[in-house]
């Protein structure tokens, strides 16, 4: 009978996760609905001009995604919320580090499902065409979820603790996206039109660096995020 | 030649902002003893407990569980002692067996002790509901059945009576019985002292977080 | 005193003893306000960083009530130089913003502390409050270098930053004096401000370690 080091409580938690995820798939599929409307508020707000929209569409997908990511971040924590499961975790005992990268991770999977169910709606509804290969595409959206759900754990859990919660976490989180935001909304919009100056390495570069950071320093910190 | 402690808890205090929970506990129990802790709501009972379980860390004092200090060996007490608490640590979203599979899986148990443990508090491990749709009673069996899974050196039960008919209580009585049979040490905190009375030999009442005497 | 006299002084030479800008007549003499202002929000942003740092190290009240204060204080120099740098834009450039690395890197830092200082006053718990601003301290203070050098790769409008090597002499030493200036007068803040979090921090925790139990466990 030996309790699983670091990387196994991660692969446990990581499933549970995924298994409440499916759980409240009504959710999902609301969450889901949510990011089309948002996309078609974009569509709307910014007026007819389709080629103006069509410059827009590697943005707009990220801002949709960003918008999910709060909703969804929420849930993931209130879920722990709701029975101090959090703390009977911490007290099995479980690593807070391993707590950590299956929430992040589990996270990051529902917004990589996300993006992936946007991207072909955004090509009908603004007609735009995927014009650099697949895999690229799949590699800045895998890199843009990473990137929101790290930072998003961190500070999902700090703001879950606290009042105005659904207001604070958008609060913290958006000024630390900004640059991934940038790099993820370029990168797409590279995709879409084109890549003739070779940048899309630069700006994935940019991204994975940032993936990076911040996996490292959610992983430092989050153990004195939950410890009482 | 005086027996093993289990608990030692030394001048403990604990503070949250600007109100003193706990001030100045002290104590001892002894291994395979079992400690009745009164006191009404707000005593500072689930206090001492989340402190022996090392949820929490005193703001002065000492706090020594199972030979370990309580400061620096989180990790190795919070497998030897199992808490029950208000809270379930369940997640609604998942049945009583899917729950109590993470908890084995996570203690590098089986899933069928899993499956042991749900039968052992009468729940169904067939029953796929969700843990939403139980009642008050059939919840406080799932923490229970919990804390039979982890087979703690140290059981901590924390209102253990509350919401739960005679069936219920008459469950949480075996229980205890069952446990300290096993030789596992307890401590029982309740408001009703009824209940608790014949179960524990040993008793700390705590008013307003100072302990009182009885 | 001394602050309000650097403070006199430093007007006087920005407004008076300079010489207008070749190109830019008066208008620039908003640097002398704005240059300063900017270069202490970063020096509060440094010291928010440090204390978050520390305070994650080794806990401390007066740690934490420093990086209340600092964020705070940074906060407003940062509103106050941006929105000076930016009446300085309109004349100059002809619009009050730009998407270049140091505006950016400005509004993602005001906003950023912002959610800072909003963070500290929905967290009731002391403790709690200091180690989770703490780590949004230290999230914050990672992130705004990232925005400023990734901006600056793709963009650059900003005037191009001047050393004291290639400004004319007749500025630099008004230049100079303003930022003395102003480093005073942010040092001052920053104490009134510190001095404020640590009572603030004191009122409530601070209460008399209760005298002891009145007995011990007895067996029933």
């Amino acid at each position: 009978m030996k309790a699983p080091g670091l990387l196994g409580t991660t692969w446990i938690l990581f499933r549970k996760d995924l298994l409440l995820e499916w759980r409240s798939r009504s959710r999902i599929n609301a969450l889901v609905f949510f990011s089309l409307a948002t996309l078609l508020l974009f569509s709307f707000a910014l007026g007819p001009d389709t080629a103006l929209l069509r410059r827009g569409a590697g943005g707009y997908l990220w801002l949709a995604v960003l918008l999910a990511s709060v909703l969804s971040l929420g849930e993931s924590f209130r879920v722990e919320r709701e029975n101090a499961s959090l703390e009977g975790l911490r007290l099995v005992p479980a690593p807070a580090r391993a707590i950590f990268l299956s929430k992040a991770l589990a996270n990051a999977v529902l917004l990589l499902g996300l993006a992936v169910v946007l991207v072909p709606v955004l090509v009908a509804i603004l007609d735009v065409r995927v014009v650099l290969p697949l895999p690229t595409l799949l590699l800045i959206l895998v890199l843009g979820s990473l990137a929101i759900a790290a930072p998003g754990t961190l500070h999902g859990a700090i703001a879950s603790h606290a009042r105005a919660r659904d207001v604070l976490l958008p609060l913290l989180l958006f000024p630390i996206l900004i640059p991934a935001l940038v790099a993820a909304a370029k990168s797409t919009a590279l995709v879409f039109d084109g890549d003739p100056m070779g940048q899309v390495d630069s700006w994935l570069g940019l991204l994975a660096s940032f993936d990076l950071l911040y996996w490292a320093l959610g992983f430092a910190l989050f153990p004195r995020v939950i410890e009482e | 030649m005086s027996a093993p402690v289990a608990l030692d808890v030394q001048d403990v205090s604990k503070r949250f902002g600007a109100h003193w929970a706990l001030a100045r506990v002290s104590f001892q129990l002894p291994l395979g003893g079992a400690l009745l802790l009164t006191g009404h709501n707000g005593s500072g009972k689930t206090t001492l407990l989340r402190l022996i379980a090392t949820a929490l860390q005193p703001s002065s004092g000492r706090l020594t569980v199972l030979g370990l200090d309580a400061s620096t060996a989180q990790e190795e007490i919070r497998s030897r002692v199992g808490l029950l608490s208000h809270a379930h640590f369940v997640y609604e979203d998942l049945s009583a067996l899917e729950n109590l599979e993470v908890l084995a899986r996570l203690l590098g148990r089986a899933t069928s002790a899993a499956r042991d443990a749900v039968v052992r508090v009468r729940l169904d491990p067939q029953d796929d509901r969700p843990v939403r749709f139980y009642s008050a009673g059939m919840r406080k069996r799932l923490a229970l059945s919990r804390l039979f899974l982890k087979a703690p050196a140290l059981a901590l039960l924390d209102e253990p009576f509350g919401e739960l008919d005679p069936e219920g209580i008459a469950d949480i009585e075996g229980a205890i019985t069952e446990l300290r049979a096993a030789g596992i040490t307890l401590v029982l905190a309740t408001h009703q002292i009824q209940q608790g009375q014949g179960l524990c030999d040993q008793r700390l009442h705590l008013e307003t977080g100072r302990t009182v005497s009885a | 005193m001394l602050t309000v006299a650097m403070l006199a002084l430093g007007a006087w030479l920005a407004l008076v003893k300079a010489p207008p800008e070749r190109e830019m007549g008066d208008v620039y003499r908003i640097m002398y306000a704005h240059v300063p202002l900017v270069q202490m929000a970063l020096l509060a942003a440094t010291i928010n960083c440090a204390c978050s740092v520390v305070y994650l190290i080794r806990a401390s009240w007066r740690t934490d009530s420093l990086a209340e204060a600092s964020a705070e204080v940074g906060l407003v120099f940062a509103v106050l130089g941006t929105a000076l740098g930016s009446i300085f834009g309109r004349p100059t450039w002809g619009v009050y913003w730009a998407w270049d690395p140091r505006l950016t890197s400005m509004a993602i830092f005001i906003v950023a502390y912002a959610g800072y200082l909003a963070l500290r006053r929905f967290v009731d718990d002391p403790e709690k409050r200091a180690v989770w601003s703490a780590v949004a301290g230290i999230v914050i203070a990672v992130d705004v270098p990232i925005v400023y050098f990734s901006v600056r790769w793709w963009k650059s409008l900003h005037q191009v930053q001047s050393s004291t090597k290639t400004v004319d002499p007749a500025i630099y030493w008004p230049l100079r004096a303003n930022i003395l200036a102003y480093f005073l007068l942010f040092i001052v803040f920053l104490g009134i401000r510190y001095a404020i979090a640590h009572a603030a921090r004191r009122r409530e925790t601070t209460v008399p370690e209760p005298a002891g139990s009145l007995s011990r466990a007895v067996a029933s």
